[in-house]
């Protein structure tokens, strides 16, 4: 019982003891590794599921839309798209790596591969920067006049543009909060709060950044791969 | 005199000094359910309003108060409120909260700071929600509110084309989608790690079962209605042409993915609500509850069948035949689990000591208010009979039946239960059965001619009628009075409790289960003083007397 109402949430370990004196550990709320990362898995199928009801709902309309989707998809950019897979791919191994150190004791390196991701993170954000620019000097954003119904495109263009720039955009936000989170840690581990015994929210930052990278790895073939061998103009 | 938890908490950081910042900052479980429950009865009353304007406006053919288009913000207002911001976070957040950690041994849930981040989030969205309230405009000398007027599902392609405020309620609507995703969160993992060392899963009791279906139903159907609602958003203000034929998108699908959702959140309303049944019909006929595993299990079950029934609300904005008939077998399957659950608590009752108290009176009036809202339910999963009778006051009856006269009947059985355990005091037994008297007649008066006028063919949502169907508008508008006035009487009894009642013991309804053994009432910040070995099951009673007993250490002393 605490003495005072200001005292801190620390763990006072507790022992239950059944009828035949037996003794049981009580698991409390308080650095519960197990808990944490169940809770984060957890969080994890929640955006799984967001989206994924994305990708059913572009899977109905390229039922839909076949040769349309095909299309608008030959008319992005490759190049730029598969470069920044290949970095979002490379700051997963960089994430990884970060952990691995953290956990044989290397806070140091540790720091520095999370500064990696970061900066491998802000290489991505550039490239889908630029990629968005051309695409809007195309013509091709959202709310543009030619991105309306009789703006000189067909329907499953408008909606395979809609969808492209709403999944890649909400990817976008994640990599930014993911940016964010990184740089909590880095705070929450030059405090000390972060350390090899204790490393709960460095794990489950490198889950998040597994899932995001993860995400990328359907949204790119399926937006970028579908018109690939497609004949344009 | 033992501190409660009224008198000391943990906060999410710092230590103010002021009671105020202390429960504004509170991360203990139990403060926050009672504030939960604060806030959301507040917005109950707010919705009661609304309806109860609907009811004035309907007591005669033609306009009488307030013109179509407020009457169609009127029904927005209230179906936003009552499902959003009422009933899906309804019982597990406020019951949820107080009881659950208590039930199964827990100082607190796995991460109460995250609680008291998802309660404010809870109320920003309910902020949002109601800030277009407040954006009206006076023409001609009267008020023109701008609330969303699309009803409280948002359909498309009218949610992206009306000129109201659609923005703020999908925008509440995510808001509060995420506070439900968090609370089901917190609340598996606080089951999955804390339990009390023994407890197994057929060890906790049936309330902690009804949270657990209900968690894995917030966390995974919530997403899906979470991002439909951004795209709507998108759609409205990009054109991203999703949702909106004029450009290829398919309406139909903006209902598809609605439903997937909030069909199976139907459940999530009632499977804790039947959790609070399951703990009261034992507890008050003093013997162990018939068939504990299959009440345990139908939760699951009910859970897992109600992800596959959403296309019974699209019978009639078309689908393929073969899809209808598959959603109107599997809809049908939701009884089977619901029959059983029905049937134990019955078995239960049969040869127990059954005492009337008031929790007693609200489950066992909601055995007969839920069997017509559930069974009027599986007339309604037909194909051919739905055709007929969806969009009508058929429907509306039987969705009042089964939500409020089910998960709202028995959330106030879980008040007048779980009362003097939070306060450590007692209502009036004499006023409180009265209330519930008067609410009873009054709900039935309310929404039985209901199910008569739709199924003549008075139809949901509309502002005025045909004449013949006036008797009906009238007796569901005097119903509407009683309950209303029982409503009050049933608050200002429970308030005058919290008030003034007799304090009580920690165990006033002898009922076996741990949150009523603990040390003092109101209990102590943490809790249980110490965590019991559970190797008992939860409802175990021996000549109408509790079997387990409890030394103050909490050893086990029968």
């Amino acid at each position: 019982m605490a003495h005072d109402s200001h005292d801190s949430h620390e763990y006072v370990p507790e022992i239950a003891v059944d009828r035949n004196g037996k003794e049981h550990v009580v698991q409390g709320w308080q650095g519960d590794f197990d808990g944490a990362k169940l809770g984060f898995w957890l969080f994890m199928l929640t955006e799984v599921l967001m989206f994924g009801a994305m990708f059913m709902t572009l899977t109905y309309y390229f039922t839909l839309h076949h040769a349309d989707f095909i299309h608008a998809s030959s008319e992005l950019d490759r190049t730029l798209g598969g470069i920044n897979t290949v970095v979002l791919l490379f700051s997963a191994l960089t994430m990884g790596l970060g952990l691995l150190k953290m956990r044989s004791g290397d806070v140091k390196g540790a720091k520095l591969m999370i500064w990696a991701t970061i900066l491998l993170a802000l290489v991505f954000l550039g490239v889908k920067a630029l990629e968005w620019t051309n695409d809007y000097n195309e013509g091709i954003f959202l709310g543009l006049e030619t991105m309306q119904a009789g703006g000189g495109k067909s329907f499953g263009e408008i909606l395979f543009f809609g969808m492209y720039f709403t999944m890649t955009g909400l990817h976008g936000f994640h990599i930014i909060i993911g940016i964010g989170l990184m740089l909590w840690l880095l705070k929450r581990i030059n405090s000390k709060k972060v350390s090899p015994e204790h490393h709960i929210l460095h794990f489950n930052i490198a889950l998040y950044w597994d899932l995001v990278h993860l995400i990328w790895v359907f949204v790119f073939p399926y937006f970028y791969m579908t018109g690939a061998g497609a004949i344009h103009g | 005199m033992s501190k409660s938890y009224f008198d000391e908490t943990h906060c999410a950081f710092g230590h103010p000094k002021s009671t105020f910042m202390q429960w504004m900052l509170t991360i203990d479980h139990k403060r926050i359910g009672i504030m939960y429950a604060v806030v959301m009865f507040t917005f109950f009353f707010v919705a009661v309003a609304a309806a109860l304007t609907m009811r004035f406006e309907l007591f005669a053919p033609g306009q009488q108060f307030i013109d179509a288009h407020t009457f169609n913000q009127a029904f927005t207002l209230h179906g936003v409120v009552m499902v959003f911001l009422f009933i899906i976070p309804g019982i597990p957040a406020v019951f949820g909260n107080i009881v659950m950690p208590l039930m199964i041994g827990a100082k607190d849930v796995s991460f109460p700071r995250l609680n008291w981040f998802t309660f404010w989030l809870y109320i920003v969205g309910c902020l949002v929600a109601l800030s277009s309230l407040f954006n009206f405009s006076i023409a001609d000398g009267s008020l023109v509110f701008n609330f969303a007027d699309t009803g409280w599902t948002f359909y498309a392609p009218y949610s992206l084309n009306t000129d109201t405020n659609v923005v703020t309620t999908l925008v509440a609507a995510f808001i509060l989608g995420m506070a439900s995703i968090l609370t089901g969160l917190n609340f598996l993992v606080t089951i999955h790690r804390l339990r009390a060392p023994g407890m197994d899963f057929f060890k906790m009791p049936l309330f902690v079962w009804g949270i657990y279906a209900t968690a894995w139903i917030q966390l995974l159907a919530t997403p899906v209605v979470g991002i439909t609602l951004v795209l709507a958003l998108l759609e409205k203000y990009f054109g991203i042409g999703i949702f909106d034929p004029a450009k290829g998108g398919d309406p139909v699908l903006f209902q598809h993915l609605f439903w997937i959702y909030s069909h199976p959140a139907v459940y999530l309303m009632i499977l804790p609500a039947f959790g609070i049944m399951s703990e009261i019909i034992p507890a008050f006929s003093r013997r162990e509850i018939f068939g504990y595993r299959t009440i345990a299990l139908s939760s699951a079950a009910i859970a897992g069948v109600g992800y596959l029934v959403w296309g019974h609300h699209l019978f009639t904005s078309g689908m393929s035949d073969i899809a209808k008939v598959m959603f109107s077998f599997l809809t049908f399957f939701v009884a089977i689990p619901t029959g059983i659950k029905f049937y134990d608590w019955i078995a239960t009752m049969y040869k127990g000591k059954i005492v009337l108290d008031t929790p007693m009176l609200w489950a066992l009036g909601t055995i007969i208010t839920f069997a017509i809202g559930g069974l009027s339910g599986v007339t309604i999963a037909m194909v051919g009979s739905d055709i007929h009778l969806q969009d009508t006051y058929y429907t509306i009856a039987h969705f009042h039946y089964a939500m409020l006269g089910g998960v709202v009947f028995l959330f106030f059985a879980g008040i007048h239960y779980w009362f003097p355990l939070v306060f450590g005091k007692m209502y009036s037994e004499v006023q409180a059965k009265l209330a519930f008297y008067v609410l009873f007649i009054g709900f039935n008066f309310l929404w039985f001619p209901m199910f008569i006028a739709g199924y003549l063919g008075m139809p949901r949502r509309y502002f005025d009628y045909l004449p013949e169907f006036q008797i009906y508008h009238q007796i569901s508008f005097w119903g509407a009075i009683i309950f209303v006035t029982g409503l009050i009487y049933m608050f200002y009894v429970l308030i005058q409790g919290m008030r003034n009642g007799k304090p009580t013991t920690p165990n006033p309804w002898n009922a076996t289960t741990l949150e009523w053994h603990l040390p003092s009432s109101p209990p102590p910040l943490e809790n249980h003083t110490k965590v019991p070995y559970v190797d008992f099951r939860p409802y175990e009673y021996h000549h109408g007397q509790p079997v387990v007993k409890f030394d103050e250490n909490m050893k086990r002393i029968d």
